[in-house]
């Protein structure tokens, strides 16, 4: 376990000396402020739109940040050779793939955590009430979303051949997921015959990322999500991450470390 | 290079820079003044501009009802033709009934993955009330810079921001906006002299707005094989009852004849005449 949070470490480090989150941190807080002192029909007191655009930004920045750190953690270790040293010492692969996905993940998360912050004290500034649980909930859902995005991005990154391509089909799959992914059951059921067939295992095979997105009942002010439900949405996002990451160490396990 | 040179050619290039921007300047204006929208994003968007108009102006109605909305795959399980439910809220035709079965197009779960996914959305199907209605009105006011030509935005935007809202001076900028974009529009006039009527209790502006309302109607649904009898019975019924409150109970008699002949109900619309007309021979009587 040590070895697999020193590796992890290493991971948060490099995010923080990175420009990637700095540069997304401030351009949503520019964009959400640019936007905040725009006056609709001189009502000050109009909040929901703002939420609205830095919630998505919010997403937006936090999935380019774990898309971009989890595609290039092993091939950019293979690519500088450092994974003969580090294979050199009692590490196994499957520590290795770990430690990538502990780091990854703790750093999305702490990018996550400064977004959050931001939001809700932009929010309640605006709006003058702070439902931390509510924010706490749609952060946590969040992030186990993400959980299953990055061990997703790890997996690709053993099987493509460069992180350009891992990247752009990773989220070309994320995002279609999150738009079109619950409503495949509806699709299926229009086309029928074997296309209807095959669009309904596909959507019992992807994971439903978009259960994680509860921007909405942040949005418009609505209760929690039941804890229990939640609880069940955590355990599937863990059971698909685990998928993920043990197909990314069959894989890794036996893939050539030459370039 | 040499001091005196370099702030030579830094006056130079500030010269240069001076004279494109006087060059351009005219020609940026011409530019921006093609479309109906002179703004940068009309500019930028082009026609296309319309499509994302529609997208807020949807955007504002998914407000009005805190989130919850049929996608369009729901929406494609219902055969019918969805009508925009802010709007007919605002003209007060679309039954309750009628309303909430639109809104239940999300239909029941087909399998397990969709019951549970229900759980982190929004299923409850509200509506604002009160101050919060405010929260409609960015959508509504991006969607009019973007299609400046679409009417219902500032009827929509107008009747929210005097009836929930007060803001009087602002509903009436904002239809005078959209006045000045569509200058043949029938409706925005009729709003605008419900404006001048109910809230600021201007008989008479409101009773000529109606009048040009009404003439505007003529110009452009009269030709119409299928003319819209719906806005006409508004806007002449409006002009009734502000006859009969101001007491001119001849003129109200007259557009309440008028407004019979395309009634939907024309027995109410004659017994609102047949009183009028008591009252008419009750005060000659008392005369």
């Amino acid at each position: 376990m040590n070895t697999v949070l020193a590796l992890a470490h290493i991971v948060l480090k490099e995010l923080y000396r990175r420009k990637d989150f700095y540069v997304l941190f401030v351009l949503t807080a520019v964009i959400t402020l640019l936007m905040g002192s725009i006056r609709f029909f001189n009502d000050p007191n109009i909040v929901r739109d703002l939420k609205e655009i830095c919630l998505l930004l919010v997403w937006v920045s936090a999935l380019i940040i774990a898309v971009t750190t989890a595609a290039r953690q092993i091939p950019a270790e293979r690519e500088s050779r450092t994974i003969f040293p580090l294979l050199a010492k009692p590490v196994t692969r499957g520590q290795v793939v770990m430690g990538k996905f502990l780091g990854c993940w703790l750093a999305t998360g702490a990018a996550l955590v400064v977004f959050y912050l931001f939001f809700g004290i932009m929010s309640g500034a605006h709006e003058d009430r702070w439902p931390v649980l509510n924010y706490f909930q749609a952060f946590w859902l969040q992030w186990m979303m993400l959980a299953v995005v990055i061990a997703l991005v790890l997996s690709g990154s053993v099987v493509f051949s460069a992180p350009s391509a891992n990247i752009t089909i990773c989220f070309c799959v994320v995002l279609g997921i999150l738009l079109l992914g619950g409503h495949l059951n509806q699709v299926a059921l229009q086309q029928g015959g074997l296309l209807g067939t095959i669009t309904y295992t596909v959507y019992f095979l992807i994971p439903h990322l978009e259960w994680f997105d509860i921007r909405k009942f942040i949005v418009f002010n609505w209760p929690l999500v039941p804890w229990l439900d939640c609880f069940w949405a955590t355990l599937y996002a863990i059971i698909y991450a685990a998928f993920f990451l043990f197909a990314t160490w069959l894989l890794f396990r036996r893939k050539a470390l030459t370039v | 290079m040499k001091t005196s040179r370099a702030i030579l050619l830094l006056l130079l290039l500030l010269s240069g820079a001076f004279t494109l921007g006087i060059f351009l300047q005219p020609r940026a204006l011409k530019r921006a003044g093609r479309g109906q929208s002179g703004s940068v994003l009309s500019l930028l968007l082009g026609d296309s501009r319309r499509l994302f108009a529609n997208h807020f102006y949807v955007k504002a109605d998914v407000y009005f009802h805190s989130g919850l909305y049929p996608s369009i795959f729901d929406q494609a399980r219902d055969a019918e033709e969805k009508e925009n439910h802010m709007a007919a809220e605002q003209h007060g035709e679309h039954s309750e009934s009628e309303h909430e079965a639109d809104m239940h197009a999300l239909g029941p779960p087909t399998d397990w993955i969709e019951r549970f996914g229900r759980h982190f959305q929004v299923t409850e199907h509200t509506h604002l009330q009160g101050a919060n209605i405010r929260e409609i009105l960015p959508w509504l006011a991006i969607a009019a810079e973007l299609d400046p030509g679409r009417i219902e935005i500032y009827t929509v935007a107008s009747y929210w921001l005097r009836r929930e809202l007060g803001k009087a001076d602002e509903a009436e900028q904002f239809l005078r906006r959209g006045l000045s974009a569509n200058p043949d529009s029938y409706e925005i006039l009729f709003e605008l002299g419900r404006l001048y009527y109910e809230n600021r209790h201007d008989a008479n502006r409101a009773r000529n707005i109606w009048l040009l309302a009404l003439r505007r109607w003529q110009q452009k649904e009269g030709t119409q094989k299928e003319p819209n009898w719906v806005a006409y019975d508004r806007i002449t019924g409006d002009l009734a009852h502000l006859e009969e409150v101001e007491g001119h109970y001849s003129e109200a008699i007259k557009w309440f004849k008028v407004t019979k002949e395309h009634s939907p109900n024309p027995d109410d619309v004659q017994k609102q005449i047949d009183d009028l007309r008591a009252k008419l021979a009750h005060g000659s009587a008392q005369q």
